[in-house]
């Protein structure tokens, strides 16, 4: 449970998680923001209007996954780092999922990093195709990583700089 | 040596400093102090991105927000002047106050004073609390990220408020292994995406457990720990050892009201807001006409809160000084709106129940 131990339950997810047939089409976005708190930058940061807030600042983000087309820019503009991008559609076996990132060391393209579920737990490793800064970011970079299809909905942090023990 | 000001600013945080630039730029002649060597009271130790309303600095760090005050003071030519390194030490009479400057203590006359002393750090009662190696978070903070100091390598942290869990985001950051953030309470006290976030780097969250005593001769070495029952009565032989060269408490804030006892406020006891607050109206008066009070000394709450009460507070500080003006009232009622929407939904429940007891149309006091 969400609320006892920080870890979102898989019937708190559901609702969350885009239909079969977007995931199918390409990359969407996800906001693992499921609690009434006043804060709104997601909102602003979509260009396509994809999330919004229907009772005010305090309401979760809605967001419509027929509207959003995956381009990542509300990731970094998230204080609660709870919005992630995920691309079923990259190929046959792998997926990729694009998260925000503010730790050191900062992981280079093509670098082999250990990737995390949502307890912590390493649950395989996974290849950093793109690193993104911007100044608009404020130092939080987006991070697309490569991770096996199965796990695209567990994989949710990386861990780089440590050796990844093979599975 | 005596100084004259028209509105006395005590505190140069967030809700200081916005009230000190509101009254100021109307056109009040203002003197603020803040005992630090830098504006922007808790901001200045505040390395990561603020919630509240993208209407004002949320998603924009909290040193970002501090460093755009200041520009914005800086730039105030006239009316304003800072004197840093400096505590108000006492109020005096009708209008008078005591101030410690690094050079010598001084007088300082005034119409009206604004305090916006912030809060001080709850601490907690355990066995050993008093160990070297026992930190506040406002002491962890202020080493790490003004200082750059890590205040250990594995570190407990006690308290799952946002302060807890931030604090801990931070000490990730900075190098330090979390070893785990204790909680009395059934459920998580801050808000979930920060408690997700750190979850998801391996550090457990234990709701409903507490610190039964620090361990160790001549530091802390690690720390027992209990689960609770929900009564908060300690579960028998459920006790376990943690081992940590450090524990950090993040177990609230109370407001800092001294100032407010001195000038003879009323005050209000409201656990929602932290504990004793001075009564104040919509327009952040205390029963003193004389004295305004903005931020968390008017109730532990948060930076957009501080900044927006501040305004308040300095608008009509200022009118009640050089009487109605159009602009101050637009302050006032944008602010107003801005707080009105901050407040509301589950999350805000405690604030506004808090806010309504300690808001009193207190003419007749
Ligand atoms: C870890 C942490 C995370 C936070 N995260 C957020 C967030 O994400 N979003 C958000 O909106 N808020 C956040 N806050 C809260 C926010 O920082 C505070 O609510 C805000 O700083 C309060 O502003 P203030 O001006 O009332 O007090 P402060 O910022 O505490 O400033 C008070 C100032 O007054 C000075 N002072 C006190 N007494 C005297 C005296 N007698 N004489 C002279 N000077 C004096 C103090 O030294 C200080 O500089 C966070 C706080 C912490 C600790
Ligand atoms: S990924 Fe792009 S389109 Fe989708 S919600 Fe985020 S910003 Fe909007
Ligand atoms: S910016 Fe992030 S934390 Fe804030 S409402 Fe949007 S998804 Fe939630």
């Amino acid at each position: 449970m969400l609320n006892k131990d920080g870890i979102i339950s898989l019937a708190e997810l559901a609702p969350l998680i885009p239909s079969e047939s977007r995931l199918k089409k390409g990359p969407v976005a996800m906001a693992e923001c499921i609690q009434d708190i006043p804060c709104d930058p997601c909102v602003l940061a979509c260009p396509r209007h994809a999330i919004t807030m229907k009772a005010g600042i305090t309401d979760q983000p809605h967001l419509d996954q027929a509207v959003c087309n995956g381009c990542t820019l509300c990731v970094a503009s998230c204080p609660g780092l709870a919005i992630f991008v995920v691309n079923m559609a990259h190929a046959p076996r792998s997926a990729t999922v694009t998260l925000p990132y503010e730790m050191l060391p900062v992981p280079k393209e093509g670098e082999v990093v250990a990737a995390l579920d949502r307890s912590g737990k390493t649950v395989c490793e996974a290849k950093v195709l793109k690193v993104m800064k911007s100044k608009v970011y404020d130092r939080t970079l987006t991070i697309t990583i490569e991770i096996p299809k199965d796990l695209a909905m567990s994989v949710r942090a990386i861990r780089a700089g440590v050796k990844v023990g093979r599975k | 040596m005596s100084r004259k000001s028209e509105v006395f600013v005590v505190g140069g945080g967030p809700a200081g400093l916005s009230a000190a630039i509101v009254a100021a730029k109307l056109g009040a002649r203002v003197l603020l102090v803040d005992d630090n060597p830098m504006l922007g009271g808790q901001l200045v130790k505040q390395t990561h991105r603020f919630f509240g309303s993208s209407a004002r600095d949320a998603g924009i760090r909290g040193i970002s927000i501090a460093e755009k005050l200041r520009m914005e003071a800086q730039a105030i030519k006239k009316n304003l002047v800072v004197q840093l390194n400096t505590s108000a030490v006492g109020f005096y009479g009708e209008g008078e106050a005591g101030i410690l400057t690094p050079e010598r203590y001084e007088k300082v006359t005034y119409e009206r004073v604004i305090v916006g002393t912030g809060a001080v750090e709850n601490s907690l009662n355990f066995e050993n609390n008093d160990l070297p190696g026992i930190y506040g978070a406002g002491a962890v903070q202020t080493l790490m990220n003004v200082h750059g100091i890590r205040p250990g390598k594995r570190i407990l942290m006690v308290g799952s408020g946002n302060i807890g869990l931030i604090v801990s985001y931070q000490l990730l950051q900075a190098g330090v292994e979390v070893v785990g953030v204790v909680e009395a309470m059934p459920t998580i006290g801050g808000y979930l995406v920060h408690a997700s976030k750190i979850r998801r780097l391996g550090i457990p969250i234990m709701t409903g457990h507490t610190i039964v005593s620090a361990n160790g001769d001549l530091g802390v070495t690690g720390a027992t720990l209990c689960q609770l029952d929900e009564k908060y009565q300690r579960v028998p032989n459920t006790e376990f050892e943690i081992i940590c060269d450090c524990i950090c408490l993040a177990v609230g804030l109370s407001p800092l009201i001294e100032l407010f006892q001195q000038a003879s406020c009323k005050m209000v006891f409201v656990p929602e807001l932290g504990g004793l607050v001075p009564l104040q109206d919509g327009n952040m008066r205390t029963s003193n006409p004389r004295v305004y009070v903005a931020g968390d000394a008017s109730g532990i709450e948060e930076a957009t809160t501080a900044i927006l009460g501040g305004r308040i507070a300095g608008a009509r500080a200022f009118e009640s000084l050089h009487g109605p003006s159009s602009d101050a009232q637009k302050i006032v009622d944008d602010a107003a709106g801005e707080l009105k929407s901050l407040r509301s939904g589950s999350t805000g429940n405690r604030i506004r129940w808090g806010r309504e007891r300690v808001t009193q149309e207190i003419a007749s006091c």
